[in-house]
């Protein structure tokens, strides 16, 4: 049985990774780009609803917005400041600015509220539900988190394929220049890129704050990286594969910290990213892209 | 005509390279005398082998980032595979070789060689990836080495070498006469405190020259080949997996050379202290010093790194200052009209050097 709640928690936090995968994801497939200072945008929009929950006293989910309408307007901003002017530059240069980027939010976050962790309050309560006699017991996050992530992905899918904006986005990460030539304002789809992608980013940072309730200026790295490892593991681009890659790399992770070690699981799941990268580069549901000269 | 050009390359190649080592110099013999005065604060002789050991990493991420052309973020790692083989070694060696210098100089070989061997065994999954992907995979190097020496307990008594990666089982091997080298996340503690300035400038000097003559080589124009266009270097017939391993090795065994000395100036180091961010931190002198310039790392090193301790209420601001240096110059350099701009001005002041060149002849 020990098994089974593994697994749950596994999902959970797979889920988690799924929603921050899908904002590399789907920055990688239009703008080309690895957005470095995406899983610092996760620790901006937990800060944000951390203050609002403490000084305000407003309900849970209102402080969720407000963290991701905050979190929706900086992704826009990064875009437009930073990344906006390196359109047409080399990747080298297009990364350092996003590390940049990454250095700034954590810095600025250290500077105002403190280099020290922060006790997060989970935003769903701390009940649980015992199953099989007592045997399984899942947290009322756990529910939450994977109730919230798939109802994400499934509007996520639907806007993508069925709106017009979703379809911009689509020929966008085919073919730039042909988008223009339909007419697509490559300029704004690329900002709602952006935005949509720091929403995510800001939901998934309540979720993650609310099942690991310690909050600091580096809180995001890690889960950044790690989810970056899951939208390669699902194939960069795929917006389904990020999905798979972030439920089977949080699946993995909690399967080796119970089974294995703890302090070696953030070593396996680099461990499989490398692997990942020798066998099929793509990942599971990647396109091949050959380069042209 | 195009034998002559080359020539005045070649001539101004020297030109630059006397005025790098000339800083090198001056830096040195400025630090030399002021301390030999006996008037240099504490933290300020405190500052002199870290300054080397940081110009000495910014140098080699320079190879593989400027020359080579890849962004390697896990240069702390091999610092770190360095910092432990030549402490390590350092540890068991300690009165076998009582002689200190022969000692270091061993422990440095050592740490450099064994950082070699990770950065070619890194370089050959590598070598298939480009750009961003190559990014994420060196940083996941660098924090699988680092997790790995974090749990790492190795002691040695009568019996041995005893390694274990569990605590508990650890203590359960080792003999009563056995000590500790590796505590685990603690990591090393009283290690030898053999470096001191004048190693670690002879050092850094040895890494500047090296990097030099490699850019200035055969290999050097080759592996700028494959930079500025991977597919016509191939074309001409260079073997990019060749000299792409070449480049890596050469970087991480500096770096592991760098982390021997960082070892040995410390009374106590752990694994922890070699993450993602000291990578991001070299990367920072790299990027500001100019991509490719090997004289800007050891300048840029050594202001941005010597700046901050000595002003410590600065300290707070450094890194989001960093940040956004990082992001403006990469704007700036990007930026067509400002490069237009520097290139009409370059193109006038060139101009007016032949028209007086020629007035005088």
């Amino acid at each position: 049985m020990e098994f089974l709640s593994t697994v749950i928690a596994g999902i959970s936090l797979g889920s988690i990774y799924a929603l921050i995968a899908l904002g590399y994801t789907m920055v990688y497939g239009i703008a080309k780009m690895l957005n470095f200072a995406h899983g610092d945008v996760i620790m901006v929009g937990a800060f944000m609803m951390f203050t609002a929950l403490t000084k305000t006293s407003l309900p849970p989910i209102a402080c969720i917005i407000i963290g991701t309408v905050i979190c929706t307007v900086l992704g826009m901003l990064i875009e437009k400041i930073a990344y906006k002017p390196l359109r047409s530059a080399t990747s080298l240069s297009v990364l350092i600015t996003a590390i940049g980027v990454s250095y700034f939010l954590q810095n600025s976050a250290q500077l105002i509220f403190g280099a020290g962790t922060k006790q997060f309050t989970p935003l769903f309560g701390n009940g649980s539900i015992s199953l099989f006699e007592g045997q399984v017991v899942i947290s009322h996050n756990t529910i939450v988190t994977i109730a919230i992530s798939v109802v994400l992905m499934i509007v996520l899918t639907l806007f993508i394929n069925k709106t017009k904006t979703g379809r911009a986005m689509l020929a966008v990460s085919e073919d730039k220049g042909a988008a223009q030539l339909m007419g697509i304002n490559v300029n704004k789809t690329i900002s709602i890129t952006f935005a949509i992608g720091s929403a995510l980013a800001a939901i998934a940072g309540a979720l993650l704050c609310s099942s690991y309730p310690i909050l600091s200026p580096t809180t995001g790295a890690m889960p950044g990286i790690k989810a970056f490892t899951a939208a390669v593991f699902g194939g960069i681009g795929s917006i389904p594969g990020a999905m798979i890659g972030g439920i089977l790399l949080g699946l993995i992770e909690n399967l080796s910290k119970v089974y294995i070690s703890t302090q070696l699981s953030d070593a396996i799941v680099f461990g499989i990213l490398i692997i990942i990268l020798l066998v099929k580069p793509t990942g599971i549901l990647g396109k091949k892209i050959s380069e042209k000269v | 005509m195009s034998l002559l050009k080359s020539n005045k390359k070649i001539v101004s190649n020297t030109k630059n390279n006397i005025v790098t080592y000339a800083i090198l110099l001056g830096f040195f013999a400025f630090a030399f005398i002021w301390a030999q005065t006996g008037e240099m604060p504490r933290k300020i002789q405190n500052l002199l082998v870290p300054l080397c050991v940081y110009s000495i990493l910014a140098v080699s991420l320079n190879l593989v980032v400027g020359v080579l052309g890849d962004l390697s973020l896990g240069h702390a790692g091999f610092m770190c595979i360095g910092a432990y083989t030549g402490a390590v070694f350092t540890n068991i060696f300690e009165t076998v070789i009582p002689n200190d210098f022969i000692r270091f100089g061993l422990a440095l070989v050592i740490g450099g060689i064994f950082a070699a061997i990770f950065g070619f065994i890194i370089c050959i999954p590598v070598l298939r990836l480009k750009g961003d992907y190559l990014a994420i995979v060196t940083l996941a190097f660098g924090e699988i080495i680092k997790n790995i020496l974090n749990i790492v307990y190795l002691g040695v008594d009568s019996e041995g070498l005893k390694m274990s990666i569990d605590g508990t089982s650890y203590n359960d091997m080792l003999l009563d006469d056995g000590q500790t080298i590796i505590k685990g996340a603690m990591g090393i503690t009283g290690t030898s405190r053999d470096a001191n300035f004048i190693i670690a400038f002879v050092l850094l000097f040895v890494t500047v020259m090296a990097s030099l003559n490699l850019i200035n080589s055969r290999t050097g124009r080759a592996v700028m080949a494959i930079r500025d266009n991977s597919i016509a270097a191939q074309t001409i017939g260079i073997n990019i997996s060749k000299y792409k391993l070449i480049v890596f090795t050469i970087a991480s065994f500096f770096a592991g050379i760098a982390g021997v000395l960082f070892s040995h100036n410390m009374n106590s180091f752990s694994a922890s202290g070699f993450d993602y961010n000291t990578s991001i931190l070299i990367l920072v002198y790299v990027v500001l010093g100019g991509i490719g310039s090997i004289r800007g790392s050891v300048v840029a090193a050594i202001i941005l790194y010597a700046l901050p301790e000595l002003l410590r209420e600065v300290g707070e601001y450094r890194m989001l200052f960093y940040a956004i240096l990082l992001i403006v110059m990469m704007i700036v350099n990007n930026n067509e009209k400002i490069n237009d701009m520097k290139k009409s001005f370059m193109l006038k002041f060139k101009k007016n050097k032949t028209v007086s060149e020629g007035g005088k002849n």
